[in-house]
């Protein structure tokens, strides 16, 4: 052996401490702060939806896709699919197309303020206060059958609670605000100089929209539709409490409950659980690969 | 070349003012601009220069008075009708299109046709040389690139008025030199108006045939550049024109417009710019017209001397206390008494007191 002191390839990068090697890749004791949400996220959504997907591959009698076979076997059980995407996507979509008006008014005014805080109000009071208001507002003795029977606009009561127009009713308005917020956010993260310029370059204002503000609105659209979508498609307390849960708004939650805790099936209940989760994430997966089409950097007129 | 500004005689502004509720951004502005000229809107922040870009892009609208293209008021159309080519400070380059979309934007606008639109951008591409560039995003260019994109896409449209908002305050020293020679030429180039807002008095100095000194919303002086450099009209437009040493003074004497003040107590002689003052007077005096010389009349004592190359730029305090700023080809030191002079024609009398 002779003796050399050339140092071997790798021991100068053994050299440098663990630390700063982890600090390199932006990992230093502050990143420990996200542990808990991490916990959180494990214990509270993977735990449970791993726990209910092999449950729902357990059924009490049959063999392991008993399940599945009897929720796509049954019309009373795969209609509430329909019913449900009937309720959640012109929901969804009619939160997202009124918002953006709302948004470019609200934009340029001097109290956005005062006028964000009432149009967030509904989401502090919650769904089931909502349905109980609308019953009150809207039902056959409501105020607004009332005035308008009172003034000869109709002579029998519109049918406006217990029924599908409740509970769409009650879905737009306790999702509008969240729509609202979200898309005012990405509106007013679009730099006004873009749109001045195009206008001194002869844009009309449905063209500064259509070339300027949609293309760069886009992303956050889509991003908007799908949590608002998401939230509406597990809609169960205003389609329990101002639909009519048996029939025209039997959606695919009330399913799952009564599977869960009307026939104390947990493994059906599971399996339409995955269903709706499944069936949520194909449109979510859908709108996102669609959001691909279109520009995806920053919106901002200046040096980047 | 075939782009052109759009042809007209004269742009005239009547009296512009525009007031953002109690405070009035813009008063009794007028001006003429005629083909081919381009003039600079000079002024401190907050003087209105700004604004009145705004009010001529129809970005703002007039609470009083009127602009006129030749025989067409203007003011009430609103910008995508004006026609009137702007380069935003921020260039505000659409940042989802390709150069080349951004530069033919306003010509889709107008209808153009598919050949003519590219025929157009790429000899705008030229113009600004930037043509290998077309198919980038503006994300993915320099500041001066971007700035180029933002100028061809203003003049692409071949407007009869091109309106610059500082659009050289976001580059680098180097860089603006560049540009501003660049400006200048497009400007040749094409010959339409510009009208290019700037706080910078040796930008305005360099690329206007004519400066509109501005100050609180109203216009203090319009000159060509040697006018203003060589003879402000009033001592705040001096002081703004690097007429560094404004003081006030006691008129001692001196017959026609040669006039004989007291500074720094001693006696200097100046030329009364205007009017004749009586007994108060307010003085301006450039730094590198103060020069220290063997028999000069102002005694001072150097504060500080910074080395700039060729000169010293130097502040000193003469007997009485008044601070004066003067340069130097020989190097002083700090507390060094100096004698400074200067030529008569280079020091302005104002009349009144400051």
């Amino acid at each position: 052996m002779t003796e050399t002191t050339a140092p071997l390839p790798h021991t100068s990068e053994e050299r440098t401490p663990w630390r700063v090697r982890l600090a390199l890749r932006d990992i230093d004791g502050v990143t420990l702060l996200v542990l808990p949400a991490v916990l959180f996220v494990i214990g509270l959504f993977v735990y449970p939806f791993l726990y209910g997907f092999v449950l729902s591959f357990k059924p009490r009698a049959g063999d392991w896709l008993a399940n599945y076979r009897k929720f796509f076997s049954d019309p009373f059980l795969y209609d509430t699919i329909y019913a449900t995407m009937r309720l959640a996507l012109p929901a969804t979509i009619i939160n997202v197309l009124i918002s953006i008006p709302v948004a470019l008014r609200v934009r340029k005014m001097h109290r956005r303020r005062l006028l964000t805080t009432i149009l967030v109000i509904p989401i502090t009071l919650g769904t089931v206060l909502i349905a109980e208001g609308l019953l009150n507002y809207l039902g056959p003795q409501g105020w607004l059958n009332r005035s308008l029977m009172l003034f000869g606009v109709i002579s029998s009561p519109l049918r406006l609670a217990h029924n599908y127009t409740g509970v769409m009713l009650s879905l737009i308005l306790s999702g509008f605000p969240f729509t609202f917020l979200l898309t005012l956010s990405y509106i007013t993260g679009i730099d006004a100089s873009l749109e001045q310029a195009a206008a001194t370059l002869g844009a009309t204002a449905r063209a500064r929209f259509r070339y300027i503000l949609l293309p760069l609105l886009a992303q956050g659209l889509a991003i908007n539709f799908c949590l608002s979508f998401v939230q509406t498609f597990s809609v169960f307390p205003s389609a329990v409490l101002l639909g009519a849960p048996a029939g025209d708004t039997r959606v695919i939650s009330i399913a799952a409950y009564q599977a869960a805790y009307e026939q104390y099936d947990a493994s059906m209940a599971a399996a339409i659980a995955m269903i709706m989760g499944f069936v949520q994430l194909a449109v979510v997966l859908l709108v996102l690969a669609g959001r691909n089409l279109f520009y995806r950097g920053a919106a901002g007129g200046g040096k980047g | 070349m075939s782009i052109a500004g759009r042809d007209f005689r004269e742009l005239r502004l009547e009296d512009l003012s525009r007031s953002f509720g109690a405070l009035n951004a813009l008063k009794g502005v007028s001006l003429t601009v005629k083909r081919g000229e381009f003039i600079a809107l000079l002024g401190p922040s907050g003087c209105g220069k700004s604004t009145a870009l705004n009010c001529l892009a129809g970005l703002l609208t007039l609470t009083g008075g009127s602009i006129w293209l030749d025989k067409t008021r203007i003011d009430r159309l609103k910008p995508e009708e004006r026609g009137f080519g702007m380069v935003f400070q921020n260039y505000a380059l659409f940042p989802h299109m390709s150069v080349r979309r951004n530069i033919g934007f306003g010509l889709a606008m107008q209808g153009k046709s598919k050949d003519e639109i590219a025929r157009k951008v790429e000899e705008a591409l030229s113009i600004v040389r930037l043509g290998q560039h077309g198919d980038k995003l503006p994300g993915q260019l320099s500041g001066g690139q971007q700035q180029r994109v933002a100028i061809a896409r203003a003049i692409v449209i071949e407007p009869p008025l091109v309106l610059m908002d500082e659009p050289l305050s976001n580059l680098d020293a180097k860089l603006r030199l560049e540009m501003r020679a660049e400006i200048r030429r497009i400007h040749d180039l094409i010959g339409s108006a510009t009208i290019y807002v700037t706080h910078d008095q040796e930008e305005a100095l360099s690329l206007a045939d004519r400066i509109v000194v501005m100050r609180d919303g109203a216009v203090r002086q319009v000159g060509t550049p040697t006018e203003l450099y060589a003879r402000p009209a009033h001592a705040d437009v001096a002081e703004f024109m690097g007429y560094r040493n404004v003081l006030s003074a006691r008129v001692l004497g001196g017959s026609g417009s040669d006039v004989q003040v007291s500074v720094g107590g001693a006696a200097l002689k100046g030329i009364a710019i205007e009017q004749r003052p009586d007994e108060q007077a307010i003085v301006a005096v450039r730094p590198d017209d103060l020069k220290p010389a063997n028999d000069g009349p102002v005694a001072a004592t150097v504060e500080s001397a910074q080395y700039h190359g060729r000169e010293f730029y130097c502040s000193g305090r003469a007997s009485d206390g008044t601070e004066l700023y003067f340069c130097s080809a020989l190097p002083v030191q700090k507390g060094e008494m100096v004698r400074l002079a200067a030529d008569p024609a280079r020091v302005l009398i104002y009349a009144g007191a400051s």
